[in-house]
């Protein structure tokens, strides 16, 4: 059981200020129900550009619904540029604190918060800015970034806790590793060099990494891949089993089998999907 | 505020005789069963009472008994026990949807140099027994299945892969802790080799657990040290437990009729009703061929966490497959494996019942839950783009 608040307990079991708005001067949808969680906000300003009221519905859990509640609470009265200096921190703080595997329950307010008022003033989308990082929960470097210094995080778990970044698959944990020692300040370890491999050697290693660490994890998931070709750098394959019907197989085809590759292999290979 | 509890697949009650059978031996009768006077000695002997009523329940002889400190010690000691006299042999065969207890071993061992084979499920929970039978090799040191899956009470067809594996030599374990008690167990007509249970999944003690190794069954001890257990597991005995444990086993056979007809009704008056309240949720896993006392039931576009938050304010004890519940951010594995979608998913609750439920406990669960769930959905962003197809 998680060790929640009284206030935190309160505003999930007494939400103030659920619903929407109509013409809502911001909207903010931040969230996914693959995701887990999702919340939209609502912003009404009065004639002073001063938040008049504020919404908002939540699919999640008690801490999500929670966060969303106090949020609302937080931001009315305030001027725009008052309430977008508002850290997830902050909204942690008024429910009296989060379990820590949670805290991505107040990131998630913040930024529905801030896509509200670029909403309002029809600026850039700032939240989803950058790379993908990791796919499971669509979370880019930039997202990352900001929580590592914005909470001083200093582990992957962290991470994970704050922005929910590594927490499926977990195939990004390496990606996220170097994000936070960059930040830090860490030096990274240099690439190893590879010494020139011939055509055959690189295709028996090509094959070797695919049976030895790719096909497995791919299994895992009821998926398969095949080797057709290697056209100099281009290693040509072709997706099995449920991946050859998965939305995300592109994903999976650059974002895992590619970096496998390069690290185990070449770090010229570029993988492609060739259809039969 | 009395408990409606309806998560006896998490723990159960420790039954009244049960307790009371074991409290002797936490006040006078505290003697080692291994020692030499008669003291301990009575002790000893009904130690091996509990020993002949475990067997009696599942169909095996008491000395083929080892008990064990809870499910995971028996779990891992039957796959350690077996790939150490198999040394050669470097394949291992589980399913995708085993409890932790098998799942994370199987993981470790993946990383030690073992290649492992997880047999898929179907959408309704059942086992793809083709892929099992074609994976089988003659490096395959063990195959494990549990019985009966814990989240969706869906039961595995143990006694037909049993006999197959046997004569195919191939050592079987299977992880009965959901099954023992729920269902009747007969190991005599079955190849099953080796089998894990848990006393507090049957109204005994947290603490306790056994694994049922077949007579002849190759094995080498996971924990090393004295004599007890016939050398098979090394440590004092559990007295009180153990002898809990014993009495449990009289207590549930006692109650397995009972289990599968007033306990199996009032689960399906409870999921009939709910089905009927409540739009947009449906069954998880095989409703034909489960456990006569879980029921998986998913709420659409609401996560439950908060549903079971909800319902603990009226004292209703439940479980969730969600992520929010467990500290993880992804669905149970087992609704994944089942290709559960997310939308269903992550609004998963599990009730499991037993024989100390009453109609008063379900009918206050029917009278709760709807509300709940539509408050909860009112608040959701997703509900009303959805509820217009419902």
């Amino acid at each position: 059981m998680w060790d929640y608040t009284d206030k935190v307990k309160d505003h999930f079991l007494n939400p103030r200020n659920v619903g929407e708005i109509e013409n809502a001067d911001g909207v903010g949808e931040v969230g996914s129900l693959a995701c887990g969680d999702a919340l939209t906000l609502y912003l009404k300003l009065d004639d002073n550009q001063r938040i008049k009221e504020a919404k908002f519905k939540t699919f999640g859990c008690a801490s999500a619904i929670a966060s969303s509640s106090a949020l609302t609470e937080m931001v009315v009265g305030l001027t725009l540029e008052e309430a977008e200096k508002i850290t997830n921190e902050q909204i942690a703080e008024y429910l009296g604190g989060l379990p820590k595997e949670k805290m991505h329950c107040s990131v998630m307010g913040r930024d529905a918060l801030e896509k509200a008022i670029s909403c309002y003033r029809g600026s850039g989308d700032k939240v989803l800015d950058g790379e993908i990082v990791c796919e499971c929960f669509g979370i880019t470097d930039k997202q990352i970034q900001r929580a590592i210094q914005e909470n001083h995080l200093k582990t992957v778990e962290e991470v994970t806790d704050y922005v929910k970044a590594g927490g499926g698959c977990g195939k990004c944990h390496e990606k996220i590793q170097d994000i936070i020692d960059v930040i830090l300040g860490r030096e990274k370890q240099p690439v190893e060099n590879r010494k020139t491999l011939t055509n055959i050697q690189k295709i028996r290693l090509i094959e070797e990494t695919l049976d030895r660490e790719i096909k497995p994890e791919l299994k895992k998931d009821g998926g398969d891949i095949e080797l057709i070709d290697v056209v100099g750098n281009r290693v040509q394959v072709r997706l099995r089993g449920s991946c050859a019907s998965c939305k995300m197989s592109q994903v999976t085809l650059k974002n895992y089998v590619e970096t496998k590759l390069r690290e185990l292999v070449l770090p010229d290979l570029t993988v492609e999907e060739v259809q039969s | 505020m009395k408990p409606i509890y309806l998560d006896n697949n998490a723990t159960t009650r420790v039954a009244p005789e049960v307790l009371e059978e074991m409290l002797p031996f936490f006040g006078d009768h505290y003697g080692n069963p291994s020692s030499m006077h008669s003291f301990g000695g009575a002790v000893g002997g009904k130690i091996y009472e509990a020993r002949e009523k475990i067997a009696g329940l599942l169909g095996a002889s008491p000395q083929e008994i080892i008990f064990t400190s809870c499910g995971t010690e028996s779990d891992s000691t039957a796959i350690y026990a077996t790939i150490q006299s198999y040394p050669e042999k470097r394949h291992i065969i589980t399913s995708r949807v085993e409890h932790p207890a098998i799942k994370n071993l199987y993981n470790h061992l993946s990383k030690t140099g073992y290649r492992v084979d997880w047999v898929p499920v179907d959408q309704k929970g059942n086992l793809d027994l083709d892929f099992l039978y074609d994976h089988l090799s003659a490096d395959t040191a063990i195959v494990s299945l549990m019985w009966a899956n814990n989240e969706t009470g869906v039961i595995f067809p143990i006694a037909d892969i049993a006999d197959r594996l046997r004569k195919k030599g191939i050592v079987f374990h299977t992880d009965a802790v959901q099954a023992v008690g729920k269902i009747p167990i007969d190991l005599s007509k079955t190849g099953v080799e080796m089998l894990s249970l848990s006393g507090h999944k049957l109204h005994a003690p947290k603490g306790i657990g056994v694994l049922y190794v077949r007579k002849g069954t190759k094995f080498s001890p996971f924990l090393i040290g004295g004599h007890q257990e016939n050398g098979r597991r090394g440590g004092t005995e559990n007295t009180a437990s153990i002898i809990g444990l014993g009495k449990a086993c009289e207590f549930v056979a006692r109650h397995m009729t009972e289990e599968n007809t007033r306990v199996k009704h009032l689960r399906d008056k409870l999921e009939k009703s709910i089905l009927e309240r409540i739009p947009n949720c449906l069954v998880n896993g095989d409703i034909q061929n489960r456990l006569p006392n879980t029921s998986s039931i998913a709420f659409e576009y609401v996560e439950g966490e908060a549903i079971l938050l909800m319902m603990n304010e009226f004292g209703i004890c439940a479980s969730s497959g969600s992520a929010c519940t467990s500290g993880s951010l992804e669905p149970s594995h087992v609704l994944r494996a089942m290709g559960v979608p997310f939308t269903a998913a992550h609004g998963t609750i599990r009730f499991s019942l037993s024989i100390y439920n009453t109609d008063e406990d379900i009918d206050l669960v029917i009278e709760k839950l709807p509300p709940i769930i539509e408050r909860l959905r009112s608040m959701s962003p997703f509900w009303k783009a959805s509820c217009g197809s419902a």
